[in-house]
């Protein structure tokens, strides 16, 4: 039953990449140039609501919608792991033009050559845990 | 109508795109969106060969479902809640698209040259998403999370390492169009 759940709010999610552009492979190329505010201000916006909601939970502790606690994580501490892989990271969100979200958006819109990118970033990922013991956190 | 088959602005996108966070959290899950990288190779025999794959996926089996989901919605979204998907980006950016070599800058949703059928007869469109796809999926494990898990989420709840994480993907973003573009087209 929960199942639907998820499905619906991928779609929402889905929706709203595409319609917002972020999905778009221009949009990420126009903000690493700064010639458009739009980016900015689809992030900027996402996190000044997320900080707000966040908060709002810490402070009234609602229950998750099916009676649960609602735990929220905090990031293990480090610099490197963050600093190396936020690099790494950035450097394939501009030339791919598409972060792991927008990849699902855009196989399902038919971009097909989308699929290759994402083997790709299955592939870094596979990497990524085979060296994970060599590499620095 | 006319307004929702439109591109939607900014301020609509970006609380929206938290809202999917919310529910998410309200749900008692997170919002990651690359994690479902890591499941994909467990479902494909990486807990076999690699230590780091060996955990019970099923625990991670909600989050394939949305990572569905969002495909879908990329599906309808574009046959059917949009008139005109071209992207209009500023003029300077077409500009030096143009100059780049990408004349479909200004004129469709995604760059021809890249993302259009044809483009893979070229073994250097193959190379050049396959190795930005690469990094994508290296950069987000070793960083422990992507731009939902850590520009938004991460941010949200106000975290060092998440803000770190994101000025690295800026860094990042910042060399390769920067430095490396003109390398590469």
């Amino acid at each position: 039953m929960k199942i639907i759940f998820y499905i619906l709010i991928g779609i929402f999610f889905g929706i709203v990449l595409f319609k917002s552009e972020a999905a778009s492979w221009f949009r990420i190329y126009e903000m690493f140039l700064f010639d458009s505010f739009h980016m900015y201000g689809i992030i900027g916006s996402a996190l000044v609501s997320g900080i707000l909601f966040i908060h709002w939970v810490k402070q009234s502790k609602p229950k998750s919608f099916f009676g649960d606690e609602i735990a929220i994580a905090a990031k293990e501490r480090s610099f490197l792991r963050y600093a190396i892989g936020g690099i790494f990271f950035g450097l394939g969100w501009a030339l791919a033009g598409a972060c792991p979200g927008p990849m699902y958006v855009l196989v399902g819109a038919g971009y097909w050559p989308i699929v290759m990118v994402l083997f790709g970033a299955l592939l870094g990922t596979f990497v990524y845990g085979l060296l994970q013991k060599q590499l620095r956190h | 109508m006319d307004v929702f088959l439109k591109p939607w602005p900014w301020f609509v996108s970006g609380p929206l795109i938290a809202m999917t966070m919310a529910l998410l959290i309200l749900m008692g899950k997170r919002f990651g969106m690359s994690s479902n990288l890591r499941t994909l190779c467990t479902l494909v025999g990486a807990d076999r060969v690699v230590g780091f794959f060996k955990f019970d996926w099923r625990t991670q089996r909600w989050n394939l479902w949305v990572a569905l989901g969002v495909a879908i919605g990329g599906f309808l979204a574009k046959n059917y809640l949009i008139l005109d998907d071209t992207v209009h980006i500023n003029e300077k950016s077409i500009k030096k698209l143009g100059s780049l070599g990408f004349e479909s800058a200004g004129k469709t949703y995604m760059p021809v040259e890249l993302f259009h059928g044809d483009a893979l007869s070229n073994p250097k469109v193959w190379a050049i998403l396959l190795v930005g796809g690469f990094l994508v999926g290296f950069g987000a494990r070793y960083a422990g999370g992507c731009t939902s898990g850590h520009a938004i989420s991460g941010l949200s709840n106000l975290q060092l390492p998440s803000l770190i994480a994101v000025i690295g993907f800026f860094v990042g973003g910042l060399v390769m169009v920067h430095l490396l573009f003109p390398l590469l087209f």
